[in-house]
């Protein structure tokens, strides 16, 4: 897509300053200050009601902040309205126009800016998303992947500074989703379009974008790698809504060179201070967490064959249940009631069935701190809800 | 017993077609005495076969006169209740504003009142006001009472529309203008075309209000209404059938239309 | 008619602090609505006012009228008038009943049982609209006709003396009675009950009656239980479809009936167009109104649905 070199050059930044949304007496985006970097894949995550909508819809211009500014590149854009933003988006449930076919949905942008043979550019755009041939058809002669791939056609022939996508795989069953992050992100790779992608579905999400922004309630809770985000999660929120967590209330003890010491119920973990965000001085509460994937489980007659330098808890099998690519186990200890732990089935251990004494162990890089002042639960119930 | 099962299972469509029947019995006596040729004034019994009147449909004495003022009438009352009541019903669903209820009301009232009040009550005011009845008294009748329905119809269609579709003519560079043209009003083009043919045929088949307000204007149900006291000719019973067999042509030719051009692109 | 609103967000209280020259439209949707509103509140709220005013008022047609807050045409109304406003009442109400009993199977034919006849047996519902209902009327003269087959019939079965008993029919007459009338009454408004039945029917799941059968009701229960009950705002819709216009009606009266069959639209229209007497006639079609909005208000609130339309 060579054409779309030229209108994407430098500028494509888009700079959020202060910017706020209120109705009444309720905030649905508190002043927010977002930079989203030419050419980057940017997501916005969060669970529904969180703002992430209304963020999108006020650099599309179809939604008034009450205040701050929008800025793409160096221009801003706060006051002018959709039509003549260089922004394109494409919407929830793709709002293609039922009365026009494929090619004239895709041609409409160019037609209303005064291009007059939009013929080879439409076809190129529709060879560029496989749908050459349904040129002539209307939208709902077309399955729910194709309506999509129009939908992104339609918004990528205007060559915007940046794409904006409203939940755009949402209408779709789960393979077909698969096929269409990765076919959207080599669009994205193959045009260098700054895309700003509004998901609640957190695999999604961390699948096709370079930086993640979790929201809640009107802010961002987070921002980062997708990794770094569910390795490091700050907040109770991010660590609940992305993934699982184990979170494990404990009392802070004493240093040891970089790690903290910290007591769960009688048994002594450690925690490294560097991924602590809890201000952590001795006799302070913190929750201590750690994903599920990252813990071994051993039967109590193994207790002495885990290697020293582990975090280890006791506890008794609840439950457990067979996944295929792994077995997932729910383990009940003094500390913590409920922990899950995910063990890939390379050697299954017969004797681990409920009720069975377990000893469960983990490398102490991978525990995290986080703020014990926080809601333990939150984000679960959001993330139940994305499901 | 097996017929006794069969009559239980198919009740409700010998029923239904029962009614179905009452409802088009007219419509058969109305064609069939349109071949008649009666002996008095009155074409209310069979005397014997005849094409006569479907030979000279406008050998009555202003009949086909009242016939084209009735289209006029119509064509006109449907132009105008169509416009208005389009602006209104795009108001109600795509504005907030004060005194929404009022004029929620103020539409819904027209279509709850019998004609003869609003007939009545219209002549009043046309008499107060000094107004010569006629053509124009029975034309603001007509859009007056037309409006509501159109109203309600293309009310129901925008109201159904994404709003999300208007958002992205936008968002493709389409001002307010040419997305109402080349969005929204294609889009809400049935609801306006129901409303306007509802309104069309409303006015075309109004006896009550334009009785009270045409003054010495006569509308074809005016004539008819005439006729019925001093004699029916048969030619009302060619006109009567001519309609009811250009309507059911329109809307199978309409409906085939569609069909076909459904298949095509599929 | 309570409308479904979309719901929207509630509008900002104060304008924001960066609020911008970009609040398109506030005077938009008054724009659309003036000339629209401006047309029904001239030629159909202020007749009402007048029509009020004409019914206080005494003088004659020569010496012109005057608002004297005389009432007596308003008793004059009652007083004079009063079995034909309870006939109108009786017809329409029997003619709405019909209408729900013909017009229910036909709308349930169509809505579950037409298949591919739908469209057809729709068409034919609807096509009758576009003849003059006028001449379809008189149609029901030659139907109805002393001595026609129709009434050949009835008194073969012995129909009649029934119907004599009752003082629907007289002798061996059914022009010209009550139940032409009603018959005629049904007759025009019986589309009015159909249309709305079918839409309400039609957008209850078939499902429905599987899990009703699935659940042990047998088709009449699930019809009671389940059907009906779903149907309620076509019914409710309907019936005032039906009733309202049946009870102003004076063309049916007029056409079918005899001077015993008069409805208080057949006065009215006499004592506007004929005798001259106005405010009589302001006074007849002010009570036949208020009597209607009463009824229809009641009515309402008692079968507990408020969005209709």
């Amino acid at each position: 897509m060579k054409t779309t070199t030229n209108a994407t050059g430098p500028g494509g930044d888009v700079r959020l300053a202060g910017i706020s949304k209120t109705y009444g007496s309720f905030t649905a985006v508190h002043p927010l200050d977002l930079t989203v970097p030419q050419g980057s894949f940017f997501a916005l995550l969060g669970a529904s009601g969180c703002g992430k909508t209304t963020t999108l819809r006020m650099i599309a211009g179809l939604e008034e902040p009450s205040a701050g500014t929008v800025h793409l590149g160096d221009q801003d854009v706060t006051a002018l309205p959709p039509y003549k933003r260089p922004v394109n988006t494409v919407f929830q449930s793709y709002a293609l126009f039922p009365h026009l076919d494929i090619f004239e949905n895709v041609a409409f942008g160019l037609r209303r800016r005064g291009v007059k043979s939009v013929k080879k550019q439409v076809e190129e755009m529709l060879d560029l998303v496989q749908l050459g041939e349904q040129a002539r058809k209307k939208p709902h002669q077309l399955s729910g992947g194709q309506q999509q791939r129009v939908a992104v056609a339609r918004a990528l022939i205007n060559h915007p500074k940046v794409l904006l996508l409203d939940e755009p795989l949402g209408a779709l069953d789960l393979k077909l989703r698969r096929q269409m992050q990765l076919e959207l992100k080599r669009i994205q790779t193959e045009v260098g379009i700054t895309f700003v992608h509004v998901t609640h579905d957190q695999e999604e999400a961390m699948t096709m974008a370079d930086t993640v922004a979790v929201m809640n309630g009107g802010r961002v809770e987070q921002l980062g790698a997708p990794a770094d985000l569910y390795e490091n999660p700050r907040t109770t929120f991010v660590a609940n809504f992305l993934g699982t967590s184990n979170l494990i209330e404990a009392e802070v003890g004493a240093r040891d060179g970089d790690d903290l010491v910290v007591k769960a119920a009688g048994d002594k973990l450690l925690l490294p201070a560097g991924r602590c965000s809890a201000p952590a001085g001795t006799g302070g509460k913190v929750l201590v967490g750690v994903r599920p994937e990252k813990i071994g489980i051993a039967h109590a007659d193994e207790a002495g064959a885990v290697p020293e330098g582990r975090n280890r808890l006791t506890g008794t099998i609840a439950a457990t249940s067979f996944i295929g690519v792994s077995t997932q186990y729910v383990v009940d200890c003094e500390a913590c009631p409920g922990v899950e732990v995910y063990v890939q089935n390379i050697d299954r251990d017969p004797r681990l069935v409920p009720g069975a004494d377990v000893v469960l162990h983990w490398n102490p890089a991978h525990t995290f701190g986080l703020d014990a002042a926080q809601d333990i639960d939150a984000g679960l119930a959001e993330e139940e809800a994305a499901r | 017993m097996a017929f006794v099962n069969w009559l239980k299972r198919n009740l409700v469509v010998i029923a239904g077609l029962l009614t179905l029947g009452y409802l088009l019995l007219p419509n058969v006596v109305v064609t069939v005495f349109s071949f008649n040729k009666p002996n008095g004034r009155f074409n209310y019994t069979w005397q014997r076969f005849s094409t006569d009147a479907w030979k000279d449909p406008c050998g009555v004495a202003g009949m086909c006169d009242s016939l084209a003022l009735s289209l006029q009438i119509a064509l006109w009352a449907t132009l105008g209740a169509t416009a208005l009541g389009t602006m209104i019903a795009f108001a109600l669903v795509r504005y907030r504003f004060r005194a929404r209820g009022a004029v929620n009301s103020l539409i819904f009232l027209p279509m709850a009142m019998p004609e003869v009040v609003m007939a009545a009550s219209l002549l009043t005011l046309f008499l107060n006001m000094g107004a010569r009845l006629g053509f124009w008294t029975v034309l603001i009748a007509h859009i007056m009472f037309c409006l509501s329905f159109v109203v309600i119809a293309v009310k129901a269609r925008v109201m159904s529309m994404d709003p999300r579709l208007e958002q992205a003519a936008q968002d493709l560079y389409a001002g307010p203008f040419q997305t109402f043209v080349r969005v929204t009003l294609p889009i809400a083009a049935p609801g306006i075309a129901a409303g306007a043919l509802l309104a069309f045929a409303l006015s075309f088949d109004d006896f009550i209000i334009t009785n009270f307000n045409a003054g010495s204007t006569v509308t074809f149900p005016m004539f008819v209404w005439g006729s019925a006291q001093r004699g029916t000719p048969v030619q009302i019973n060619v006109i009567g059938t001519a309609m009811f067999v250009v309507a059911v042509l329109f809307v199978l030719v309409s409906m085939a239309v569609g069909n076909r051009r459904k298949r095509r692109v599929a | 008619m309570t409308l479904t609103e979309a719901p929207a967000p509630p509008a900002p209280a104060a304008p924001p602090p960066a609020a911008r020259p970009r609040r398109r439209g506030r005077f938009t949707p008054y724009w659309l609505l003036l000339p629209g509103i401006l047309w029904l509140l001239v030629f159909f709220a202020l007749p009402m006012v007048y029509q009020a005013s004409t019914s206080v008022q005494t003088g004659s047609l020569e010496e012109g009228y005057e608002v004297t807050w005389h009432v007596a045409a308003y008793w004059d109304a009652l007083s004079g008038y009063w079995p034909q406003f309870l006939r109108s009442v009786a017809y329409a109400a029997a003619a709405t009943t019909l209408c729900l009993l013909l017009g229910y199977p036909l709308a349930y034919l169509i809505a579950f049982r037409a298949g591919r006849w739908r469209n057809l047996i729709m068409i034919l519902v609807i096509a009758p609209f576009f003849t003059s209902f006028l001449i379809r009327t008189l149609a029901w003269k030659t139907i109805l006709a002393d001595g026609g087959p129709v009434v050949g019939a009835l008194n073969a079965l012995h129909v009649l003396d029934v119907t004599g008993w009752l003082g629907w029919t007289a002798g061996d007459r059914v022009l010209a009675t009550p139940l032409a009338v009603v018959c005629g009454l049904t007759y025009n408004f019986l589309p009015f009950m159909i249309l709305p039945l079918y839409s309400s029917l039609e957008r209850i799941d078939g499902r429905l009656h599987e899990a009703a059968g699935d659940l042990y009701a047998r088709p009449v229960t699930t019809f009671r239980k389940v059907t009906f009950p779903l149907s309620m705002p076509g019914v409710v819709s309907g019936t005032l479809l039906t009733f309202i216009p049946a009870t102003g009606d004076y063309v049916n009266a007029d056409l079918l009936g005899s001077a015993d069959t008069r409805m208080v639209g057949n006065v009215i229209q006499t004592q506007f167009l004929r005798v001259l007497d106005y405010p009589t006639a302001a006074a007849l079609s002010f009570v036949l109104m208020a009597a209607i909005l009463v009824m229809v208000t009641f009515y309402i609130r008692k079968s507990g649905t408020e969005d209709l339309v």
